[in-house]
């Protein structure tokens, strides 16, 4: 078993996070999670599901449990793709898209992503090389990922690298947009703004229950 | 009514046959498009796993250039990506319905001496080609029909979903209806929603190189000449890793994977180095000849 798929852990209940489910219902129209009647729509329509560690489905229930640790720790939500087919087939319209998007941040922010993992290290590549530029330089980003993850398998990659070279698709350009300084000052107002709101600023329980 | 084209970063490296032929494309049918001036980053899926409401502001500070440069009047935004189409797209929806998001992004544009008024509508070229432009005009511009090419269409997920704008999210048929009109059969496969796996092919290759895999298969089952792709990371997977799904699947594909605006622009007989056809990996085999020839080596035009 690839160690990215993980296994089922036991936790006793007051392990639990319950502030957690509340946590992710925070995020504009987060609260219809609180009505999954995991029928398993999302899991069966997900074309990563086989590979990851818990299913979509089962990410929903624990997050409504309140395995906080598990859900923000787990390669699920790094592996979703973002292809919306949970999304526009769940019969509660619940936004599990959007949900996983909410779970990758919190990770983010918290520090809890599994780490030398390498989709989160490609999400804040991306992420530094636009809030400085304003743009991704993709063959720059390609450079960075590989360095922070594993150089060596950079050798793999170097007949993909000259073959994209020679049909002029593969540059190592820093694109920039001329105008830095005004996207910094946007950028700079919503420094402390999160979708996913802190636990002091969570509505009380009774008013989230749908 | 004006168009202005959003081209995003995937457009000016590894998709720039795509930035070429749908130019080229637009201008073939008398409505040529002028890049955002200064656009930056949509703000999509690798930046949203970080902060969204910076995404949506990175969305937003498009809109008011785009309102800028285009005057008062209306703008239509033609977004090729599907990245960036879903990435603007989403954040014109959030800031639409959601008041407490609009006005920190609001804010936010103020401080930069920027303003969004909300008039931007956003297109994507095959939306465009297909309702604005109308499949008649097209047929009378094709002088080198298509004929005799199975192309299967694909069009990933981002296009129509969430956002199931000038299609229907399951079964869309607007890709199909602009090949029968341009003289190409189309092959009727299952997959052509699903996903081809996005970024995962450089972060989890043993994933990633599947799902692009399942898909050309089936296209090539079905019995598909070309498949013919709306996203420069659909294009990017499906093609240039078909060496590498050799090593690992054992199977040689050898199948052409091409942006839709390259068949168009093929069918309306413009030059292969005018649609960034020298840039494939797969070359686009002539579909008579291909007939003749056994295992679809290349003969050029």
């Amino acid at each position: 078993m690839e160690k990215w798929q993980g296994w089922r852990k036991i936790r006793y209940e007051a392990e639990l996070d319950p502030d957690f489910p509340r946590e992710i219902a925070s995020i504009p129209g987060g609260e219809k999670i609180l009505t999954c009647i995991q029928c398993g729509t999302c899991s069966g329509m997900c074309p990563l599901a086989p590979y990851m560690d818990y299913t979509p489905r089962q990410i929903i229930a624990m997050i409504r449990a309140g395995f906080r640790s598990e859900v923000l720790s787990s390669y699920t939500t790094w592996l979703c793709a973002s292809c919306y087919a949970c999304t526009v087939e769940c019969p509660k319209e619940i936004k599990l898209t959007d949900i996983m998007y909410a779970a990758k941040r919190l990770a983010i922010r918290t520090g809890v992503y599994p780490k030398k993992f390498p989709i989160p290290i490609l999400a804040s590549e991306f992420f530094k090389s636009v809030e400085s530029t304003g743009r991704n330089s993709e063959g720059r980003l390609i450079l960075r990922l590989f360095m922070r993850t594993n150089p060596f398998k950079l050798f793999n990659q170097s007949r993909l690298g000259l073959n994209l070279l020679r049909r002029g698709r593969f540059s190592l350009k820093r694109e920039s947009i001329k105008q830095t300084g005004e996207l910094k000052s946007i950028l700079k107002v919503l420094e402390r703004e999160h979708m996913v709101k802190a636990k002091d600023e969570l509505v009380p329980e009774s008013k989230v229950r749908p | 009514m004006t168009y202005l084209y959003f081209p995003g970063c995937s457009l000016k490296s590894t998709g720039r046959a795509y930035e070429e032929s749908v130019l080229e494309v637009s201008r073939a049918l008398s409505m040529p498009l002028t890049e955002l001036e200064d656009w930056n980053c949509c703000g999509a899926t690798a930046y949203m796993s970080i902060s969204e409401l910076k995404a949506f502001a990175l969305s937003a500070r498009n809109f008011a250039l785009a309102e800028r440069q285009a005057g008062n009047g209306e703008v239509d935004m033609v977004v090729p990506c599907a990245a960036c189409y879903l990435g603007l797209n989403k954040a014109k929806r959030y800031l639409n319905e959601h008041p407490e998001i609009r006005s920190k992004v609001d804010e936010a544009l103020h401080a930069a001496g920027l303003e969004y008024k909300g008039s931007i509508r956003l297109r994507h070229p095959l939306d465009v080609f297909v309702n604005d432009i109308g499949l008649k005009n097209i047929a009378e511009l094709a002088v080198k029909p298509l004929e005799g090419m199975r192309v299967a269409c694909y069009y990933g997920c981002q296009i129509l979903r969430p956002y199931a704008d000038f299609d229907d999210a399951h079964e869309p048929t607007t890709m199909e209806k602009l090949m029968q009109a341009l003289g190409a059969e189309t092959v009727d496969w299952p997959l052509k929603t699903r996903c081809c796996g996005g970024s995962l092919i450089g972060t989890v290759p043993e994933v990633g190189l599947r799902l692009s895999y399942i898909l050309l298969k089936e296209a090539k089952r079905r019995g598909a000449d070309v498949l013919a792709t709306a996203c420069p990371l659909c294009q990017f997977n499906l093609e240039c890793y078909q060496d590498k799904m050799k090593d690992m699947f054992g199977e040689n594909i050898g199948l052409p994977v091409v942006y839709f605006t390259q068949l168009m622009g093929k069918a309306f007989g413009l030059p292969d180095n005018r649609l960034g056809l020298q840039r494939v990996f797969v070359p686009l085999v002539s579909p008579k000849r291909a007939k003749a020839e056994v295992g679809g080596v290349h003969v050029s035009e």
